[in-house]
This record gives C-alpha cells, structure tokens and sequence, in this order.
C-alpha cells in the first residue's frame, strides 16, 4: 500500500460540519449482517410465491392446468392469466405508456415471462408446485434477430395491440438532417463505422422481490419491494389495482443495488399483491437469479451507424447516426415520455460541432422488455459510446493522436452554457483542465513512448481515451416526466426542540449513501452535525413525493431540494434568533450553526437555543409560527452535466488474445463535491460495470430465443482479478443552476469508462490494423478482431 | 432462490457404509462432497435422486496425498485447497499447483473434491486434464472389491464415468518417473470460469537431456478431456526445442473437436490448443530441466 | 430430520427437512439474515458463512451437512459488542456501498486474515475472486483488508 492510501485512512476520521470526507453513517449496521432487505422481512403467517415462467420465446398458450398444484395441501392460490383477466389485472401498464402481460392470457412473448403462480406455505413447496403445473403450448416462430424483426412477413409479436401489423415499437429522430448532410457532403473526411451496444444485465447482487400485506378490514396495502422509485410505484398500483392511494404504503427498505433494475414496475411485484388479496396474508416473492437476468429490465441492446465529418486536420464538422433499438416484447423502457430515446440526443458528447442528426427505429423482438437500466443515464451510456469510439476511428483515419484530436475539438469554457446541435443546455465545463489532469496522472507521453518500444518487439500495448459530458438529473417538470408524473423530488426537514433534526427524502438509496450525503447536505445549511441528523427514506408514509433515485438524479434533484429546505429553515431561524438577540435581522450574521450580531460574534445564538425557542416557551417575533421546520418540492430548471476523462491502458497477449486492464485513470468533475470518499466509490464501481461490459458481459440468445446468459456462471461479472487499483482524480466546475453547484456522479463512470477500454483494445491491435471491434471483447472475439474476422456479437 | 426437489439425506461414515448405502439404494441415490456440481443441477431439477449420502466424514480416510516411491497417491475426498497447499505435491508435479490456482475460486476450492472433479466428468474440468496428462489411474470401491481404471476408460463420455451404481470412486495413483516436469495452463474468459481451452503437460527427460517421454492432456476440446499419443510420440527422444513444441502444438490443434459455443469459437479454441501446447510443454520441461520436478 | 450444529457458539437443534440449504437454515429458521443469497449456483459468494473455520458458499451446503459441526455467520463476527478489525476496516476504507456482499466478503477476509496476517493486494485479490461486488470495485474492500491486517487487535484475531 503506497503512502497517499494511508493518509486517506487519517482523513476518514475527519468528521465534517458539511462536506468532505466522512464515514457513512449506515455502514455500522451492514457490516454487523443488520441491513434490513426486502427477504429479511418476516411477518407472522406469511406464505411465499412462485412464478411460473414460459420455457418458449414465442408461443400460444393453449391450456392450463393447475389442478395438481392446487391439490398440494400447502399450496393456498394458484392463479393463472385467465384469474386475472377475470379481475382486470392480466395487463399493466408500462413505464413507456405500452402494456405488459402480468400474466400472459393469449401468447408468450419472451423466455421466461410469467405465466402462472403459486401461493403456498414454504417457499421449497411453492417451487415443487410450479412442477406441477401443466401448460400446453403451440410453439410459434419467434423474432430473435433485430434486423429480421421488421422484414416482411416476420412473425407479428404484439398481436394484442389493436391494428399492429408488424413489430415496429417507435421512430425517433433528433437534429437537422439537411444541415448535417450539407456538412457532411463538403467535409475533407468522412469515417463510418457500424458499432453494436450488446444488451446487458445490471445484476444487481439482490435480485428483485416483495412482501405484500393486504389488510381486507381497512382495505389497506402495505407492501416492501425492491424499488428504486417508491412513490412512483405507489401512484401506479393505485392505478393498476384500484386500491387508493392513501392505502398504499411502499416500502423500499435496504436495496442490494438497483442500477436501474429496481426502476420498472415488474409483474412478479403485482402478483404478490393480488397473492396477498386472494389468501388474506402476507406473501413474499423473491426472484431467483435466473428470473432476474432472463426477465428484468435490461440494458442497451442498439445497433448503431455512427458517421463523423471532419476536415483533414482534425477539426470535427458533424456527427450523424442511425440507431435500430432491441425494445424486446413490451417497451419497458423507463425514461421521461418525451424522450423514447432517452437522453441519446446527447450523442455530440464534448465537442463543439456545426451539425448532428439522429434517426432511430425502435422494434419489437421475442425477448424481455427493458432497455434504460444498468447505470446508463438513460441511454446516454449508447450515446457516449458511439461518439468516443466514432472519434477514435476518426483518429485513426486521420492518423492523429486521440488525446489531441479531442482536445482540439472540446466545447470552450466561453462557450457555456452551451447549446448542443441537438438542443440540449450543456450547464457548465471546463474540458481541457479535466484531460490534461488524466493525461498527467496517466504519464500519457511515457505509456505512448513505452508503447512504441513494445510493438518493436511484438508486444500488444493498448492506450484507451475516453472523454464524456453526461445529462443528469432529470428533470424539469415542463420537459420530463413519467407516465404524467413530474420528475420532481420533495424534500422535509424538522428540527427538534434540541437542535437534533429528521430529514425526509423521495429518493432512495441502493447504496450511494444516501443517510450520509444528505446528512452533510442539511449539516452545511444550517450547521447541525451529520450524527445529529436523521435522514428517512424509501418509505411513502414517512416521506414526500418525489420521483426516485435513477438517472444519477438524487444529488441534483433531491440534493438540491435539501439543500433549499435547510435555508428555508435557516431562513425562519434568522427571525427568531433578531428576537432572541432583539437586533434587526439585517444585524445578524450567520456562521455555520450560530447567529452572531454584526461586529460582535460573542453575541450569538447556536441553531440548537433557535430550536428550543422555537418550540419552547415565550413569545416568537410577531407573525411567526412554532416550531422549526419547513418542506419543499424542487422543479429543476435544468439538468446538471458532469463531465470527465479517462484513460485505459491494457495489455493484450498475442498468443491468446487475453486483454488485462493494467491501469485506469479517471478524473471526474462533477461539480461541487458533498462526500470525496462517497465519490470516488461511485467511480470505482461504474469503472468496474465498464470492464464487465467492455471485456466480459453479454445477454444474448440462441435462435430458438433461448436466453444464454440465465445465470451468473454464463452471464459474467468482473472479479477482483479483472480489474486494477483504479486510479482517480478531480476538477471542479460548479453547477450554475443546482443551489450548492453538485452534479450526478453516480453513473459517470459506467457511462464513460466502456469506451475508453474499448479504444484501449482497439489501439493495442493497431499493429493488426484493426479500427474496430465490437465488445464483449472475450479473448476469441479479440482473436476474431486480429485476424480480420470479426464479426458483430448480433 | 432455486431449490432441489425433496430427498431423503444419509450421512456415511465409513467407505464401507458409504458402499452398503449405495449397494441398497441403487441408482436413486448420489454421493455428495462438495456438491458444486450437484446441488446446482438439483435446484434447476435437471437431476432429482431420492437419496443423498453425504460422504464428507469419509475425510479422514479418503482425503489424503501420499508421496511414495514411484507412486503418488490421492485419496478422493481431498479438497482443491489441500491439492493447492500441498507442497510435497507441488514438488512432485508442479502441474497441480498450476491448475488449482484456477479452478474455480478459493470458497469453492475449499469445498469441492478430487474424487467429485473426476466424477462429474466435464468435458471442461481441469482436474481430469491434470489426471490425464498425469497418466493416472483411478481406484474404484464396490461390493465386490476393488478394482483400478486408467484415465480413459475412467471417462466413458461427457458426464459418464466408469464408477457403476453401488460404487465409489476411493483414490486416484500417479506414476512418478525420474527426471519430469509438468506444467498446466488455462484460458478463461474471467476468473473462476470453465476453460476456453486448458492444456497440462509432463515430460520426462533422458540422462542426455532430451525427450524420454511426454504427455499432453487438453480440456474443453472435446467430448471428454483428452490425451494425445500422437503428441507423445512425436516428442520422445526428441531435443527440447521451439520447434519440437511448435510441432506438438500443431498435432493438439487438429487431434482435438473443439465447438463452438460461448466461451468462444472452434477455430479460436483450436489455436489455444496449440498456443497452451506450447507453452505447458516449454514450462514443464524448464522445470524437468531444473529438476523442479 | 432432526439437525445439531453450533451457529456463532451455541448448539442448535431443529427439525428440518433433508433438502433445506443451509443458507436458508441461516437465514429462515434462525433468522441470521446477515448471510445473504445473489445467485443458485455459487457464483456470487454473499452467502458465505464458515464450516468448520472454512469460508464456504451456504448455498451449495445441505443443513444437514453441516450438522455435528460448526458454523460461524457474519453476526459471530463481533465479539462482545466490539467489532472485529476487518468490520472496522470496511467501515474505514468504504469497503461497501449497498451492503449486499459485505457479510460474505467479511468472512472470507477474516479467514484470509488468520491464515496470513499480511496479505499483500495481490492475495487479498484472490482470496475474494469467488465473490462478486457490484458496487465498490472491489479496490476500497482490498484497502479495507488491509487496513484490518494493519490495525490487527491480537487478541480478537484469534
């Protein structure tokens, strides 16, 4: 362990009056084995279900017949997609507006959708029950393959969509496509390369599941799920299952990650609650890892055309793209409704350029709905991936340096804020600083020296770049919302009579740390320590409304609603503290958690005496209500956009064609830090997410549409063996808009290392001649890339 | 979380009781150890047994390593941990240390078994890679006795070994000969995989430093792992050099059936074949040359 | 079937049935839900637990297998309230994020720590290469191991 590691250990003991390096206030009970998650909770009489799922991609389900499970006497429900037709419930609605089988009625649609299940009294039985059931199928073709899905004659997926003729989901474009093309036309240079995102799984280690307790007296729903949007999920069972939502409480207690995965509303959630209705107790369902990755929301899965237009010495002129997106069987897509694309539009990444277009078709295919999941940004992940590896094949072409074709083209810190070809408000960079701080910590002239050595001698070295402007925090309510819920976040903070204080949040935390973060938030407002604060969340009763913690939009959303909630109360403090000190407000000077008089800081009032007036005894200035609280619901007024560079260096064995990741370097800017530790936690993992992306994880089928990745000894996960001691570093540039100036960081660096890592292996097979390669990049497709063979991984 | 169907668990405490036990419940019953390759297959209910007899009290008599003259001898409850912490093992074959630094992870190694390695004969395993490469021979326990199989009538076929119902594999020998070196080498998509490809060699050499014999087994190329004579004949008496091995590398490549699947393509699997040929071979016979073992 | 073992230093006796994993032993009828599951095939390791001092995955561990022997769960890992150094260590150097895999990887490294007291990061790799972290990167929980073998209180290492 080198010296600058354990002084970090002696900073950790710092404990901050607001930001900087502190311990998380929640670790003292996970790493006692008393975190609280969903499987943890047991209720008195609770029964446990069991899903039964379709063996077939495409299929018509012919009968069901359930009488055998249903003769087991710990089997209490059996409940199949005629039950629920019978109620109303065998279709829900999606988070893109589609609809989705909770149960299928009529037709299977992917491997693994749901197709009955099973109450029973132990968890072991339910499964020997799903045995027993007895469904026939008539096996239909399936549309396994994007490109086919659109051809004539394909089999029609969604025959239950009234009218639907073939499997087209959406068309989506962005830009000025003249514009681009005139560009393009009188540009020096033109590259194009075809780039496939492979749909991933953001396997988060807890898979998802539920316990519904539905009370028949009070009518009253209580349910503890694995939700990375409470509230959201609240007002959409309340519109699904008819239950008010006044009696509805969600619960999302401690989450075993999320990235994205816990955002959809699955029907495994929905099937507890009607388990739970039909057998009067509570019922538990809990997915088993298969069901995970066969079912849930996925990530990616586009094949994209990217095309840059640049002159002969480097200055970059447009970017065009033509995207087909894998929706699967339902478009589950969890993004803002405007935005079918998500955030893609921001495809120009950090370069200033004349022109950009964008034109996608989105299609249906036998394969599980999903698509915005896995840390992505929604879809900006794609987004970054298509520009930094357009830009690299750019350098390539044009036989330039990738670090000084990007420095020569970045957006200039005058030039904010800054309005993107696409129509996005970039807030706030600084770019050059960000790469020449990640080209110092890289040594980045030495590694191109040591490369140079190494390819006299047959040695495989590769240098990878990535530079990436991120859009987080959605959003302002006039652009963004879901299923007609702005995307705003509620924020509550009461102080006790004793300065000791509670704020209440409507996101929640999957292990970001939330208790700790907004703890310093408030503690920077109005100078109440970290310790003293009580931070609530993922609870609906407990908490105000608010849209959940995805999209990297907790800090810039609801950090922000934090950060205004405090000054509201500091705000109201200062008037009691004129009274408690009988000076003029306009007299008061505020230091972090006193008031003083102007010129006489022994004349003060700590937060804790405001406190304690405010609830106490004795009169309030005239005018004033008791007590110190105050409530807040924040509309941002735009999205925050971090930024940051990164450099891979890899080495590539010629004799196997094995890639090891020797070094990483990230330098992150996102903005106003709250929490370094916390920061540079969120980096390393999302570092590690690109190194499984890049080099390792892949869902993919065979053409049966047999999902080939249904467990974690197929579906890979980078080890502590695959990944180096990641090397970090930072530069600040402030949020304008966002009241402490912090922007998301939570999904950076999954957005922003696949690329960089990525270039890194196409630059160390340059000696092969190689411009491309297409991730996974597993040794024998690397071996595929140096022999000129590759081929897409769909 | 998957579960396995319901069966009745009985505990053997002795070879012979392990033997009687399986001797009485025939083919409805399955020996666990480790059970990492078991357990899994039960919970996905592509296998259901109605008995299961744990065998891990047979530690004491079946988990050992003998180094002997002229023989190694392994018992079949040996751990991977034990084969992997085994220095007097490493100094006879070096090769063991090499394959258990990559079987699987160092949770699972303290689990699985020698014995539950070979038995469960995946076409991927690499334990039954080092066995083969080894030349070793199996000692299987029933109610009539004891009787011995070499490595390839021990693997009748993927997932089919010569271990009848009734019987239980006890003990694995390895022959040792003067002056040999071995080696072991594995290709995985990430840590804890199976093989893409994985290849062991051992060679021997004469007094004049070349060739007294050599074996070259592979993994994940075929339907079982697989020994390769002709690589053997063609290295005896032969010098040690980069040629020889570059030969031997070409005869693995084309006597194997590699197929494509996942983990990566046939043509790809048959250069690792090859490339690992290679360097096992240049490994073990620097360490024979050494007298590394 | 009745099942005797010691969990955390005390014998428990219960009635189970043959086919329960010992994960669920664990976790449903003792209610130590410390030790969790991520995968049915042994792949992820947030289930480990000690068998006999051994880090093992409880999820491919019968109940029963473990009777007559002794089991030792992330919830034995503090003794008399005070928290052992490899708990300290995580906490120190943000070893965790979501919590999920810390139990697991907690009792691996304890058991990595008694075997060798000074691991090098290279070992500490190693030794948590069959657990899966989704969250940290796994760099802050090599520096949390080490901070648990530089900050080594002798007597809780036992």
């Amino acid at each position: 362990m080198t010296d600058t590691r354990q002084r970090s250990f002696e900073d950790n003991d710092q404990k901050p009056m607001g930001f900087g390096r502190m311990l998380r206030k929640e670790d003292p009970r996970f790493v006692r084995g008393r975190g609280r998650y969903t499987d943890d909770v047991q209720l008195p009489g609770m029964l446990h279900l069991a899903i039964l799922r379709s063996p077939f991609a495409h299929a018509r389900i012919v009968s069901v017949d359930t009488s055998a499970a249903a003769a087991l006497p710990e089997v209490k429900a059996v409940i199949t997609g005629a039950d629920l037709a019978g109620l109303g419930l065998a279709w829900m609605p999606t988070l893109s507006g589609d609809v989705q089988a909770v149960l299928a009625t009529d037709k299977v649609r992917f491997q693994g959708q749901e197709v009955a299940f099973v109450v029973a009294t132990d968890r072991y039985v339910a499964r020997d029950a799903l045995e027993l059931i007895d469904v026939e199928y008539d096996v239909l073709d399936p549309v396994i393959d994007v490109r086919q899905a659109l051809a004539e004659g394909a089999p029609l997926i969604r025959d239950d969509l009234d009218g639907k003729t073939d499997n087209h989901c959406f068309d989506w474009e962005t830009g000025d496509a003249g514009a681009t093309a005139a560009v393009f036309a009188k540009a020096d240079v033109v590259v194009s390369q075809d780039l496939v995102y492979p749909r991933v799984h953001p396997a988060p280690m807890e898979t998802c599941g539920s316990v519904a307790d539905f009370d028949p007296v009070e009518g009253r729903l209580k349910l503890w799920s694995t939700t990375q949007a409470p509230h959201a999920h609240r007002t959409l069972y309340a519109m699904v299952a008819g239950i008010p939502e006044h009696k509805i409480q969600v619960i999302s207690p401690d989450l075993g990650g999320g990235f994205g995965n816990k955002v959809p509303i699955y029907p495994g959630y929905v099937c507890s609650i009607v388990g739970s209705i039909v057998t009067g107790k509570p019922v538990k369902w809990m997915e088993d890892r298969s069901e995970n990755l066969i079912s849930t929301g996925f990530a990616r899965d586009y094949i994209m055309r990217g095309e840059i237009a640049a002159t002969r010495d480097g200055k970059i002129l447009a970017i065009r793209t033509n995207v087909l997106a894998d929706h699967g069987a339902f478009n589950g897509t969890a993004a803002p409704v405007k935005y079918p694309a998500g955030f893609f539009g921001v495809f120009t990444g950090s370069y200033d350029i004349e022109a950009a277009y964008c034109s996608m078709t989105a299609v249906y295919t036998n394969k599980a709905p999903g698509g915005v999941a896995y840390a992505c940004s929604f879809r900006i992940t794609e987004a970054v991936y298509l520009v930094e590896r357009i830009v690299d094949c750019l350098a390539y072409e044009l036989d330039m340096d990738p670090a000084a074709l990007r420095l020569k083209n970045f957006i200039q810190p005058d030039q904010f804020p800054y309005m993107s070809k696409t129509g996005w408000e970039y807030d706030s960079g600084d770019y050059e600083p960000t790469m020449r701080l990640a080209m110092e910590l890289a040594g980045y002239d030495e590694l191109r020296k040591e490369q140079a050595e190494k390819r006299t001698r047959g040695e495989l070295m590769g240098i990878g770049i990535s530079f990436f402007t991120e859009a987080v925090g959605a959003g302002p309510r006039k652009h963004m919302d879901i299923l007609g819920l702005g995307m705003a976040d509620g924020c509550e903070l009461r102080v006790h009579p004793t300065g000791k204080a509670v704020v209440r949040l409507s996101v929640q935390t999957q292990g970001q740390g939330h208790e700790t973060t907004f703890a310093q938030i408030i503690a920077e407002e109005i100078g109440i320590a970290p310790a003293d604060i009580d931070v609530v969340h993922g609870d609906t009763d407990n908490t105000p409304f608010g849209l959940g913690t995805y999209g990297s939009r907790s800090t810039p959303v609801s950090g922000a609603a934090a950060a205004l909630v405090a000054r509201k109360v500091r705000d109201k403090a200062r008037l009691i503290a004129s009274s408690m000190l009988e000076v003029s407000v306009a007299d008061l000077e505020w230091e972090k958690g006193s008031f003083h008089v102007k010129g006489d800081p022994g004349t003060a009032v700590t937060i804790q005496d405001i406190a304690m007036r405010a609830h106490g005894a004795g009169d309030l200035p005239e005018g004033l209500e008791g007590g110190l609280e105050a409530q807040i619901c924040y509309n941002p007024s735009n999205l925050t956009y971090p930024h940051g560079a990164y450099i891979c260096v890899v080495d590539v064995d010629p004799g196997t064609a094995v890639v090891k990741v020797r070094r990483f370097i990230a330098v992150d800017d996102c903005g106003t830090r709250i929490n370094p530790m916390i920061i540079e936690g969120q980096v390393h993992g999302g570092l590690t997410d690109g190194v499984g992306m890049a080099l390792m994880e892949m869902i993919s089928f065979d053409e049966d549409g047999n999902c080939l990745g249904a467990s974690l000894m197929d579906y890979l996960i980078p080890t502590a063996l695959e990944v180096p001691d990641w090397e970090t570093g930072f530069t600040v540039t402030p949020s304008p808009h966002h009241p402490i100036g912090a922007k998301g960081v939570g999904e950076s660096a999954t957005v922003g290392s696949p690329p960089a890592i990525v270039n890194a292996v196409v630059d160390a097979l340059k000696p092969y001649g190689v411009r491309h390669a297409d991730m996974p990049l597993t040794p024998s497709r690397v071996w595929d890339a140096m022999r000129g063979t590759a081929q897409p991984p769909i | 979380m998957q579960v396995p169907a319901p069966f009745e668990y009985a505990r053997a405490t002795t070879v012979d009781e392990a033997v009687a036990l399986m001797g009485r419940f025939g083919d409805t019953a399955r020996l666990i150890a480790g059970g990492h390759s078991l357990l899994p297959m039960m919970k996905l209910r592509l296998a259901n047994f109605d008995y299961l007899i744990d065998i891990n009290d047979l530690h004491g008599e079946l988990g050992f390593i003998a180094v002997e003259p002229g023989v190694v001898r392994i018992g079949a409850l040996t751990r991977h941990r034990e084969l992997l912490d085994s220095a007097e093992l490493a100094g006879v074959f070096p090769i063991f240390r090499d394959a258990e630094r990559v079987i699987a992870d160092p949770v699972v190694r303290n689990r699985g078994t020698l014995g539950g390695s070979l038995c469960q004969a995946d076409p991927s395993e690499d334990l039954s890679a080092v066995c083969t490469t080894l030349d070793a021979s199996c000692v299987i326990r029933g109610p009539l006795g004891t009787r011995t199989v070499s490595m390839a009538e021990f693997h009748r076929g993927p997932y089919e070994t010569a271990v009848a119902d009734g019987e239980i594999l006890t003990e694995v020998r390895f022959p040792v000969r003067e002056r040999g070196g071995s080696a072991y080498a594995k290709v995985e998509r990430r840590a804890g995989d199976w093989a893409v490809v994985s290849a062991g060699s051992a060679v021997w050499l004469d007094d004049g430093g070349r060739i007294a014999d050599a074996r070259v087994g592979l993994a994940a190329v075929g339907p079982n792992t697989t020994g390769i004579p002709e690589i053997s004949a063609t290295l005896r008496g032969e010098e040690p050099s980069e040629q020889v091995f570059t030969r031997a590398g070409e005869i693995a490549a084309r006597s194997c059936e590699p197929a494509t699947d996942q983990r990566g393509s046939a043509e790809y699997k048959r250069h690792l074949a090859a490339e690992l040929t290679v360097r096992t071979l240049r490994t073990a016979v620097a360490r024979a040359a050494r007298g590394e073992a | 079937m009745q099942v005797t073992m010691i969990v955390n230093g005390d014998e428990v006796t219960r009635e189970i049935e043959g086919r329960l994993l010992l994960v669920h032993f664990l976790r449903d009828v003792l209610s130590l839900t410390g030790t969790h599951w991520g995968c049915d095939t042994s792949n992820c390791g947030t289930c480990v637990v000690w068998l006999d001092g051994e880090p093992v995955k409880s999820c491919t561990v019968l109940a029963a297998m473990a009777g007559g022997h002794e089991v030792r769960t992330v919830e034995g890992l503090a003794v008399d309230g005070k928290l052992d150094p490899v708990q300290e260590g995580f906490i120190q150097c943000h070893g965790l994020q979501c919590g999920f895999c810390t139990p697991g990887m907690l009792m691996t490294a304890r058991a990595l720590l008694d075997r060798n007291p000074d691991p090098s990061e290279g070992e500490i790799r190693e030794a948590i290469s069959g657990q899966i972290c989704r969250c940290t990167g796994y760099a802050t929980i090599v520096r949390s191991v080490r901070w648990a073998a530089v900050n080594a209180a002798p007597e809780v290492t036992s």
